[in-house]
């Protein structure tokens, strides 16, 4: 086996007559940044769907640090290590910033929530909360109601909830959606940075930062992977350019 | 900058006054309908940890009032009759000892609460609401066609059970028991509120794939709110029972859980205090409107349309304003 941290084998999913994913492999290796790139309607939600355990392939494997995690439910593969960020903000939003991100630091205890203990009042908590509030730099705004919070930063707190669970591996849904060019240059240097720490895989549309960030792409057509490789074998690949970056230049 | 505390402790204030110048005045029949303001208040307390905090709509907490009361009823008609409860293999006899009542009905209120929540919770929203309407019309219809306690005509408790060191028959003595039972209530549900489990059980309410994602299951939450939420309507359910002497089938009935519903959302839901402020504002409408036309409901239709549609957070929200998103609770 290689050293993969997660492995996704040979995964297929059907609705009706639809294929969403069709046979994918894909993996993600310590130490790096795999971004998953494809025309809309490829199929990546439903992908990311089963590799985050909100969906279960028709057949196929994923593993995740030599787990077969494929029957687990979104709880078991974030305790495992999984730790991800939505396409769409998913957060509490009547909650301060704050109590978002603390609230990821107590799952990352793996433990059933105290019933009893302020939990704003607990310093560990806190800290890791804070602390990953000040590295997407929030933490001027921890005591803003999530609500009022711009578009960008709520993509950084999605980061940041992501960084108080100290996940094993990071799965980044368009993590740049909507944030403008010096939203995205931040966020790249962030998660060069961060993929030291655990391995990204990474869904992007934003093709400047993919190119930047990514050791590995991979491309989705049709729920297929059609090229694996470094950026510029994908640059290169005439069939990536015929089946995806080509219709963009034709935009 | 934050009126909610003040007005929580104005109630407060308010709800040890009134009784003791109804005293004072010789008026037992305030103290009588302040005790069942504060009864209700505690029955609406229960629900409110579940329909606030965890955003579950259950039409079904009649359940939980019901089961307090009959425990209530039939522990006190056992005891009355001389009737032990059962003889075989052991012998319990019925009692009118408060304290043992009121943990039966915490008990098996929450039993009751895990059985049904654990099977209910499995649905969200019209379903949800839909079970846990079924659940309380179950219990209804079975007391009603059980006849060795009163079937339809309910149960009468002859003489208000009995608190170590208290004279329950007092009106006064008996409204500072349940005061201070809601008081308490009032502690535990905000303690709980504050914790971790209350964090992640409101963050639930609001997005339920972003607790999963940070590793927490809200089935579990939502079933811990719903077993505590019971118990603390059942314990209400228990001395409502001790407070009309009187226990029938239509504690169980949907319009019991509509009307604990209604306290909470006249009051404000999700807040602390709001049950109390609605099951105030439901007696007082009851008593004042009630005098006036026999139709009073369509007043209370009325405000509470009026509630829904332009003040959300009940009275407690017009009073206080925006009160949420605080993090050094």
């Amino acid at each position: 086996m290689t050293d993969a941290i997660l492995d996704i084998r040979g995964i297929s999913k059907s609705f009706g007559a639809l294929k969403a994913s069709d046979d994918v492999s894909l993996d993600l290796r310590a130490g790096e940044i795999h971004a998953l790139i494809g025309p809309n309607g490829a199929g990546k939600s439903t992908l990311i769907a089963q590799i985050a355990g909100s969906l279960k392939p028709d057949t196929g494997e994923v593993w995740l640090e030599g787990r077969n995690v494929t029957l687990d439910g979104p709880v078991a593969r974030a305790q495992a290590g999984l730790g991800r960020t939505f396409q769409i903000s998913s957060l509490a939003m009547e909650d301060t910033v704050l109590q978002n991100a603390v609230l990821g630091a107590l799952g990352a205890r793996h433990r059933a929530p105290g019933l009893w203990r302020p939990v704003m009042k607990q310093a560990d908590l806190r800290d890791t909360a804070m602390a990953a509030l000040s590295e997407v730099g929030l933490d001027e705004f921890a005591h803003f109601r999530t609500a009022d919070l711009s578009h960008g930063q709520r993509r950084q707190l999605e980061v940041a909830v992501a960084l108080t669970l100290k996940p094993h591996v990071f799965l980044m849904d368009e993590p740049m959606a909507g944030l403008g060019a010096d939203g995205s240059a931040l966020l790249v240097n962030f998660l060069h940075g961060l993929k030291s720490r655990a391995p990204i895989l990474l869904v992007e549309h934003d093709m400047d930062a993919v190119f930047q960030l990514a050791d590995r792409i991979s491309v989705l057509v049709y729920g297929r992977i059609i090229a694996t490789g470094t950026p510029d074998e994908i640059r290169a690949n005439s069939q990536v350019r015929e089946a995806y970056l080509g219709e963009e230049d034709d935009a | 900058m934050r009126r909610e505390p003040l007005i929580n402790a104005l109630i407060v204030v308010g709800l040890l006054a009134v009784p003791l110048w109804a005293y004072m005045a010789d008026e037992p029949y305030v103290i009588t309908l302040t005790t069942k303001v504060v009864i209700l208040a505690l029955a609406g307390v229960g629900l409110n940890l579940a329909l606030g905090l965890g955003g579950l709509v259950s039409l079904g907490h009649a359940m939980f009032f019901g089961i307090g009361g009959y425990a209530a009823g039939i522990l006190a008609s056992h005891a009355q009759s001389y009737d032990p409860i059962m003889e075989w293999p052991f012998l319990i006899e019925g009692t009118q000892s408060m304290p043992v009542i009121w943990l039966l009905a915490i008990v098996v209120s929450a039993l009751v609460a895990l059985a049904t929540g654990a099977l209910s919770l499995r649905t969200s929203g019209v379903y949800f609401i839909m079970i846990t309407l079924a659940f309380g019309q179950m219990f209804y219809y079975f007391t009603i066609s059980w006849p060795a306690y009163g079937g339809e005509d309910g149960l009468s408790i002859y003489v208000r059970d009995h608190f170590p060191g208290l004279n329950t028959l007092d009106p006064i003595q008996f409204y500072g028991l349940c005061f201070v039972i809601l008081l308490l209530a009032l502690f535990v549900v905000a303690r709980l509120a504050r914790s971790g489990f209350g964090l992640a059980l409101n963050a639930a309410r609001q997005n339920e794939a972003r607790v999963r994602a940070v590793g927490i299951e809200p089935y579990r939450l939502r079933l811990m709110a719903f077993i505590i939420s019971g118990a603390i309507t059942g314990l209400a359910g228990a001395l409502y029972a001790d407070l009309n002497r009187f226990v029938s089938p239509t504690m169980f009935s949907w319009q019991t859980s509509g009307e604990i519903m209604v306290f909470v959302i006249l009051g404000g839901v999700a807040r602390l205090f709001g049950p109390v402020a609605g099951a105030a504002l439901f007696i007082l409408l009851e008593e004042v409107l009630g005098g006036l036309s026999e139709y009073w409901h369509i007043y209370l239709g009325a405000l509470l349309l009026i509630v829904v549609l332009f003040a959300r957070g009940g009275l407690i929200g017009l009073l206080a304003g925006q009160g949420k998103g605080d993090d050094d609770d």
